[in-house]
């Protein structure tokens, strides 16, 4: 399966994306944020990363880089799409996704090992996992404290869209402690967390994060 | 009007402001004596901040010679590249290459703490990248002033959140480095900065200007009022009050440009289009284009009008001098332009052709259509003044030695020696430095196999055959104050030991030394003491030192900071997978400690927390020993004997095991051997040691190996219960002494910053 994973200038974790679906079996290909077409390929991730400094608002100018154009027709067409972090806020700032990410709570980055609920397998990122499993990955950001109204929240909830939460401590003052949602077709995941960057015992807490990347080609596989 | 050299020749009464650019007498007439006439005021700009101490080293150069006198030789072979490049280089096998270096952001840091040590992180990052290396990861060795006094409240978390705010934006891991505090740092806070990257053998770069009409190519920020600092004095004897002068001396980074800076760097190496390369940082271009002519075929001409401003009000003066950010100087073959120009535009990098290189031996650079400066380049670069400093021992040194710690009361008996070592993991320069350390990205570039608060950072190099640097830095601050040459001997021996405890062979050392003023004789004194105990050091090791830097006019008031040379040790693991981390995890793993432990008190922690005592000599350096302690480790780590490893320092035996136990989360039983004294056993802080929990059925093959490098080693306990699954609440335990649960050691180890500085 072939999984595009975009490179914005300021991206970070594009490199670490690609290895983790090599080593979940996937076929990356990688993406300029110039590019005017996805090249074929049959789901995307959005890397962590500082995309153009972030020096307006996180992902706000990402959102309107040319690779956008085609990401979000097919989003909306179905294809799969994972953001992580960064990748997360540009997301919300596309309006794929509901909310927004604000500064820490404690004003500060923060990059440690995140003990986290998996609390819906039903998106196409979560599928490997079973509901109510708990994983550690690391979460790293300055700007990670999801917040949405509490109406939009109410319906996350009740639409089992939020599909993982902080648990043991809630790194970044996300309301409800989220940390990743889905959209209503449950294709487009966004998450704080950097499951990329636990794939591999010897460079991260666990492997717990290969789940995600997994998940999709289960997925197509089963499909 | 411009003061152009036509004109300078013409007015050689001109009064110039070379005292307040900080230029002695006799360096003025000397610059009057090179060129035959008076300097125009844009030479006059480029000789005085070249000529500073900080750009060339004129007080220390005299004693770094021995740094240059070692053999260039690695355990591995011969180095790459040494002193006076960007940074240095060493094989480290397989067609690899590492290059490393720590430098000084301190005197910023303190009048603006997050510019101050972001831009600090920026500079050495570029020094890196020039050499043709991808960053891989960053150290940060920082020394504050006390941590319960109220600035430093200001100073700390404005450093920490600068060098997260740039380091994790370029995507750099930070794995390593120190925090200490020491009321001498109250006033100057030390915020060193190491880089480390790596390359193939094949790519490795250097900084000259060679070929003559190959183009001067300026790349990466548009230049800037910012980090201009004696040139304002220029600018505004020119040009009156209504001048752009007094600028901020701290220059503003924007890590994203660097970001974007590094991969198009690393683009134009992989395209081949590269002949020269320098980075701008201290001294901006009158630097990169002195350093690249003078390294090179001696000639450079460039028309300053070129060079792309941020502030179209800017004199030449002060473009010269500019310190801003994030820019890059290359030489590239004229053929090779357009496609170079091309890969900048793809980065949205600003790239100009400034002029070019020439064999005329001068370099000369218009203005506006004139000459404004036409000099012999290597007088400005390499052979500016150098100073022979008067340097003694000051007096106070015999007192200070002669009051040792041995008059100080000590805890006697279980309950005084667990209340000892709880008030001690609890002290702020023993204290869990997790506040800081968690602000920083160690993840990012997905290759970090070890990071804080290990003894030593490891990167994987090679995916597929594991190979893989250990990088760590030390500097007891307190050693050196109480012996110079044996304290930075003391240094250089802790890094060596932290890199060799993860499993890795230490093979090159770079150096930050940070001390107070070179016009005073006991500080020279101390720096002349500490250069020579490092290179006596490095040359018994066989490590050579390949990079560094020199901080003087550090203080606090008018007392000069506790010297403080940071060393760093670059160290290479054939597979990263044998490295040995220093959590005890594995329960019945048998504890050994390695070495002697000697009444070696003088110096402490023990001594500055309990007494806020400094006096005595420093603990007995037997580097042989280092050596052969080295081997062990590495050997055994490489036969995988070892489950975890741990260095004994700051703290002694007492905080290694704090820190092994919280690390992996499981107790230890411990027992103090027969006939040694529980104080020291625990608290001392004797050199060559290091606590070891072996793997299953390690005991035989690792008494060998002790045996076979002729070493002391004695058995001191057992990891008790391990891990988070255990039924039992872990502890740590001395037998016949006291038990604290971890939960206890945990709660003192790990509030303190937070307290402080939440």
């Amino acid at each position: 399966m072939r999984v595009g994973v975009v490179t914005f200038p300021g991206s970070l974790d594009d490199r670490d994306a690609v290895r983790a679906v090599a080593l979940a079996g996937g076929e990356p290909v990688a993406l300029w944020h110039a590019d005017a077409d996805l090249r074929g390929v049959e789901a995307v991730v959005l890397p962590g990363g500082f995309s153009y400094g972030d020096y307006l608002r996180c992902g706000a100018i990402a959102r309107h880089a040319p690779v956008m154009g085609p990401l979000l027709k097919a989003a909306g067409a179905g294809l799969p799409v994972l953001g992580i972090c960064n990748g997360f806020q540009v997301l919300c700032e596309a309006r794929l996704l509901p909310g927004a990410l604000i500064r820490n709570d404690r004003r500060r980055f923060v990059c440690r090992d995140q003990r986290l609920r998996v609390e819906s397998s039903a998106s196409a990122w979560t599928s490997a996992y079973e509901p109510g499993e708990e994983i550690v990955v690391p979460v790293k950001n300055g700007e990670g404290g999801y917040v949405a109204d509490e109406r939009t929240l109410d319906s996350l909830e009740a639409e089992g869209r939020v599909v993982l939460r902080y648990v043991g401590g809630n790194p970044n003052g996300s309301a409800r402690d989220i940390a990743g949602v889905t959209d209503a077709s449950g294709r487009v995941v966004g998450l704080m967390p950097h499951p990329e960057h636990a794939v591999d015992p010897l460079t991260g807490p666990s492997t717990d994060g290969l789940g995600f990347f997994a998940s999709l080609l289960h997925r197509v596989a089963a499909a | 009007m411009t003061d152009t050299v036509e004109h300078a020749a013409k007015t050689p009464d001109v009064e110039q402001p070379w005292a307040a650019l900080g230029l002695r007498g006799d360096e003025y007439a000397r610059i009057r004596e090179t060129l035959g006439r008076r300097p125009t005021s844009c030479e006059l700009a480029i000789y005085s901040v070249m000529w500073s101490e900080h750009c060339s080293y004129k007080s220390s150069k005299v004693h770094l010679r021995r740094f240059t006198e070692l053999p260039d030789e690695t355990p591995l072979g011969k180095t790459l590249a040494g002193i006076g490049e960007n940074a240095g280089v060493v094989d480290i096998g397989q067609g690899y290459a590492a290059t490393f270096k720590v430098e000084s952001h301190n005197h910023p840091s303190f009048v603006e703490p997050y510019q101050g040590a972001a831009t600090g992180v920026g500079g050495i990052v570029r020094d890196i990248l020039a050499m043709g290396a991808r960053p891989v990861a960053l150290l940060d060795p920082l020394r504050f002033g006390p941590a319960d006094a109220p600035d430093t409240r200001r100073v700390l978390p404005g450093v920490v959140a600068g060098i997260a705010g740039y380091g994790n934006c370029l995507g750099l891991p930070t794995v390593g480095g120190e925090v200490v505090f020491d009321s001498s740092y109250a006033g100057n806070p030390l915020v060193n900065v190491l880089c480390v990257g790596v390359m193939r053998h094949e790519d490795v770069h250097r900084a000259h200007a060679s070929g003559v009409g190959n183009r001067v190519v300026l790349y990466g920020a548009r230049t800037g009022g910012d980090g201009i600092g004696g040139v304002s004095v220029l600018a505004s004897e020119t040009f009156g009050d209504e001048g752009p002068s007094k600028r901020p001396s701290v220059q503003v980074g924007d890590p994203f440009l660097e970001k974007l800076l590094i991969e198009c760097t690393l683009e134009l190496f992989g395209e081949g289009l590269v002949a020269g390369i320098q980075d701008l940082g201290g001294a901006g271009l009158s630097c990169a284009t002195s350093e690249l002519a003078s390294a090179g075929d001696g000639g450079m001409h460039i028309t300053l009008d070129r060079v792309p401003l941020r502030d179209a009000s800017l004199t030449p003066e002060e473009i010269l001098m500019s310190e801003s950010q994030e820019r890059m100087m290359a030489v590239v073959r004229p053929a090779d332009v357009e496609r170079f120009l091309a890969v900048c535009a793809k980065w949205d990098v600003p790239a100009t052709v400034l002029g070019e290189v020439t064999d005329t031996g001068r370099l000369v650079v218009e203005w506006a259509g004139e000459v404004v400066v036409d000099v012999p380049p290597r007088t400005v670069a390499s052979e500016g003044p150098v100073y022979q400093r008067p340097y003694a021992r000051p007096q106070a040194q015999d007192a200070l030695i002669a009051a040792g710690s041995d008059r100080l009361p000590r805890p006697a008996g279980g309950a005084e020696l667990r209340e000892t070592l709880l008030r001690m993991a609890a002290a702020p320069n023993l204290s869990a430095k997790t506040w800081v350390t968690e602000q920083y990205d160690r993840y990012v570039q997905g290759s970090t196999v070890l990071a804080q608060p290990e003894d030593a950072g490891v990167i994987r190099v090679d995916a597929d055959s594991g190979l893989g640097v250990a990088v760590a830095t030390d500097g007891n601050a307190r050693f050196v104050a109480l012996d110079p040459y044996a304290g930075a001997q003391l240094a250089l021996a802790e890094a060596y030991r932290n890199v060799a405890v993860t499993g890795a062979r230490p093979l090159a050392v770079t150096d930050c030394l940070n001390f107070g003023s070179p016009e005073d004789p006991g500080v020279m004194w101390q720096f002349a003491e500490a250069v020579r105990g490092l290179a006596d050091g490095c040359r018994v090791l066989g490590v050579p030192v390949t990079g560094g830097n020199v901080s003087f006019y550090n203080s606090t008031g008018d007392t000069a900071v506790l010297p403080t040379p940071v060393v760093g040790v670059l160290g290479v693991l054939d597979d990263v997978r044998r490295r040995t981390p220093l959590g005890f995890s594995r329960a019945g793993a048998a504890l050994f400690q390695l070495g002697e432990t000697r009444d070696e008190l003088d110096g402490s922690e023990w001594a500055n927390v309990v007494h806020g005592h400094l006096g005595g000599v420093p603990p007995r350096v037997d580097l042989e020993a280092e050596r052969r302690l080295a081997e062990i480790l590495v050997a055994a780590s490489g036969e995988g004997l070892l489950d975890a490893a741990h260095d004994l320092a700051d703290g002694g035996l007492a905080q290694a095991l704090v820190e092994s136990c919280l690390r992996g989360g499981s107790g230890a039983r411990v027992e103090v051997p027969e006939g040694t004294d529980p104080f020291a056993f625990l608290f001392a802080e004797s050199a060559a040691r290091a606590v070891v929990a072996l793997s299953p059925g390690a005991e035989a093959r690792f008494s060998e190996l002790c045996a076979e490098h002729d070493y002391p080693v004695e058995r001191i306990g057992v990891i008790a219960d391990a891990g988070p699954d255990s039924r039992v609440d872990p502890e740590l335990e001395l037998r016949d002494l006291f038990t604290i649960p971890l939960a206890e050691l945990r709660e003192a180890h790990e509030r303190t910053l937070p307290d402080l500085f939440d």
